[in-house]
């Protein structure tokens, strides 16, 4: 048995395999997420250094409490931006969003479509975050940030064609489901590879700023993606060069099986991750549309003052399986959603609206049921532009069209090869 | 004898590893307490315990660099990575690392490591979850690169994969996990317990790396195929009532070129079938082999069939995946030629 003597340590040497803090049977726990009272955590100066705010990587702003009111310095940041009709709207982005996951994730059950990801429970980070945005900004998004592109008024019926690759969808049936590029409402056209696209999002931003232009631009990753090398080569440029964006990490605690703390969580916060390289991060309850909206103000404020990247972690829970091909009964206690003690978005919204403004339960009921029905209509239209199982998809040939701006003789040829057969069959 | 399904079989092939030879470690995304998103490696942490079997960040780089770590301590890492679409960021770590390990250290360092990835289509995966890179693994010295198409072969190509001194890039077809593909998607699929090759032996037994097998004997041409095509070849064959010959390669590198030469030889035609893009694919390779090796038997051009040289897209996933139909077509182009 080896006995290291100079350190004292007696026995053989043995590495540290996290685990969740539940499986499959085990009651849920998360009492090692500390949870600051809402209103507590303080909101620094625009210009404050990282070094001077530190303190904020490892605490959580949280705005509303359990009562629903808006309390402390992140809801009096706000200001102006605290309008009911503001939250009006962003409680209807949400609900538009979740009632359109389920449809989707209905759809995809029915063979409508191969694939979709929910994003059940995170709503209020993307819708939120999308309404400090501005025309011409850029969204580097994940699969998961459906919400951004809501909020910024997608037309649903596109996003929709989309996922059934049908006739009007407007990738040519290239891409999978939910894998959306829509340039024009700031959403950049999403790879599906982990972590890519987070210093593609810091080169945008560098790009904005040597053209002297005042556009910024925002990444996106999961917390299990932030294991990848892009997201610290992202997090490396964002300090070098300090161009004008957001670097989003939306912790959901799980990477399909893999807990937040096979990504590294157990001895720190990943808003910590910015410490090292030296700017201002915040850790954001990410279930709170109002810290969601004061935070991303606060970055995105930075970003067009000349001030720099932003670092936000935003903590939250997915409720829902990573995808269609997933089933988290197989590694996560059952109940574990329900124990998630930042609830639910939806939820702590509308409490919020019903106790400060004329928002009242039954107001509720009906636009949701106002919601859904108009999501069914939409739904019926881009149905009837065809389904990835039935009607006619966008034309076969259409995989040979832009993979070069001019197309290469050598695929022209596979082109005449492949309609020569077509009409043969 | 049981019949196992190719991922029970791969998962078995780990088993009989890790309980012969304590230095057989395996990890990757998703491959401890899950199992793997495909469960091949499902039962082998509660079997073995977290050190031998445990869930790695989501960093293809780091988890093959560890390997390679692991492996040149002396441990035998056989490492997952989720898709063969997401090796890219390990190719560094593979071609520049791992490859050349041996070579550069003048045998003073190796690496047994094995780097097992699902590859291919048919699953309606689109561009990330589809792609069949043997050819950027097969360019590389210092690497070998096998692809089984069956469940037996899977068992015993994996053995010799984890027993074997150098790195070897392990490409597990994800259309023929659960069954037997040869690429009429719109019939029902047949599962491998219902199929002779479903047969798996219980405990160790190898199938030499580096040797291909006639799946199909026949005398008026030569099918090189390997992974899912060598299903698509037999159905084409046998559709278009053609005498062909189909072999299963098995391993692309090191290639059997003594079965290859002898069947052209015989035959004296050959078309070359794979799901990857054409255009310096490894059926380049093949082809110009056959060329150089068979010449003076050829009575037609060596054919190939491969996927077009597009990204692999998601609706038109059955336009563009080279099934029965153009293989046949190939086969009856070549047959004819003159």
């Amino acid at each position: 048995m080896a006995d290291n003597k100079e350190s004292g340590h007696k026995g053989p040497l043995s590495i540290h395999i996290p685990e969740p803090p539940g499986r499959p049977g085990d009651k849920p726990d998360f009492s090692h997420i500390k949870i600051p009272k809402a209103g507590e955590t303080r909101c620094p100066d625009l210009d404050t250094k990282a070094e001077d705010m530190r303190d904020m990587a490892y605490s959580i702003v949280r705005v509303l409490d359990r009562k629903g009111n808006a309390v402390g310095p992140w809801a009096e940041y706000l200001g102006d931006d605290l309008t009911d009709e503001t939250l009006l709207r962003g409680l209807k982005d949400m609900m538009v969003t979740r009632a359109f996951d389920q449809r989707m994730q209905t759809a995809q059950r029915q063979g409508k479509t191969s694939f979709y990801v929910q994003c059940t429970g995170e709503e209020a980070i993307a819708t939120g975050f999308q309404r400090m945005m501005r025309p011409g900004d850029m969204n580097f998004p994940t699969y998961r940030q459906q919400g951004l592109l809501i909020a910024a008024e997608c037309p649903l019926i596109d996003m929709m064609n989309q996922i059934y690759s049908n006739e009007k969808d407007p990738l040519d049936g290239k891409q999978l489901p939910a894998l959306y590029s829509f340039k024009d409402h700031g959403f950049f056209t999403i790879s599906g590879n982990l972590g890519t696209q987070y210093v593609q999002a810091v080169g945008w931003a560098m790009a904005s700023a040597i053209s002297g232009d005042d556009k910024i631009s925002s990444a996106w990753i999961g917390d299990g993606s932030t294991a990848e090398t892009d997201f610290h080569s992202g997090m490396l440029f964002a300090s070098v060069y300090k161009p004008p964006v957001v670097l989003n990490i939306v912790n959901n605690q799980w990477a399909i099986s893999s807990s937040n703390a096979i990504a590294g969580s157990q001895n720190t916060t990943f808003a910590a991750r910015a410490l090292g390289y030296g700017f201002p991060s915040i850790r954001v309850d990410g279930n709170d549309y109002l810290a969601v909206l004061a935070a991303s103000k606060w970055a995105t404020e930075r970003a067009r003052r000349n001030l720099g990247p932003t670092l936000i972690e935003w903590v939250t829970y997915r409720v829902a399986a990573h995808s269609t091909s997933d089933d988290p009964t197989a590694y996560r206690p059952q109940t574990e959603s329900d124990a998630w003690p930042l609830g639910d978005p939806i939820e702590r919204l509308k409490l919020h609206l019903i106790a400060n403004s004329d928002w009242t339960e039954e107001r509720h009921t009906q636009a949701k049921a106002e919601i859904e029905s108009e999501i069914i209509r939409i739904q019926k239209e881009a149905e009837s532009h065809g389904t990835l199982n039935k009607g006619h998809g966008p034309d076969a040939e259409m995989m040979f069209e832009g993979v070069y701006k001019e197309m290469p003789e050598h695929l022209v040829r596979q082109r005449i090869e492949f309609e020569k057969q077509g009409l043969e069959g | 004898m049981a019949r196992m399904t190719m991922i029970e079989a791969i998962r078995d092939a780990m088993d009989v590893k890790m309980g012969q030879d304590e230095d057989v470690v395996v990890f990757g995304e998703d491959v401890g307490y899950f199992g793997g998103v495909f469960r091949c490696t499902h039962g082998l942490q509660a079997k073995y315990g977290k050190e031998r079997c445990f869930d790695a960040p989501i960093n293809e780089s780091a988890i093959v660099g560890a390997g390679i770590g692991m492996a040149t301590y002396g441990k035998r890492p056989c490492i997952e990575i989720q898709f063969a679409d997401y090796v890219l960021p390990a190719y560094d770590q593979i071609v520049s690392e791992a490859a050349r390990m041996r070579h550069r250290s003048n045998g003073e360092f190796t690496c047994p490591m094995v780097v097992r990835m699902p590859t291919g289509g048919g699953i309606f995966g689109g561009q990330t979850h589809s792609q069949s890179p043997e050819a950027i693994f097969t360019h590389v010295s210092g690497l070998k690169t096998v692809i089984p198409s069956n469940p037996y072969d899977a068992k015993g190509l994996l053995i010799a994969a984890i027993e074997d001194d150098d790195p070897v890039i392990f490409l597990e077809p994800k259309r023929l996990y659960n069954g037997p593909f040869d690429g009429h998607h719109e019939l029902a699929v047949t599962p491998w317990s219902k199929h002779e090759k479903g047969e798996v032996p219980e405990g160790h037994y190898t199938v030499p790396i580096g040797k291909a097998q006639i799946v199909r004997e026949g005398s008026d041409v030569t099918i090189l195929a390997y992974g899912t095509m060598v299903f698509v070849a037999e159905a084409a064959a046998r559709e278009q009532g053609i005498d062909a010959e189909v072999i299963d390669l098995r391993s692309l590198l090191p290639l059997d070129l003594e079965t290859i030469q002898k069947s052209v030889e015989k035959t004296g035609r050959c078309v070359v079938v794979h799901e990857a893009t054409l255009t310096s694919g490894f059926g380049a390779e093949l082809a110009a082999l056959v060329q150089q090796h068979c010449f003076y038997s050829l009575e037609a051009p060596v054919k190939r069939v491969a996927g077009w040289d597009t990204p692999y897209p998601h609706a038109q996933e059955w336009d563009y995946f080279p099934g029965p139909k153009r293989v046949g077509a190939a086969l009856k182009a070549t047959l004819e030629a003159k």
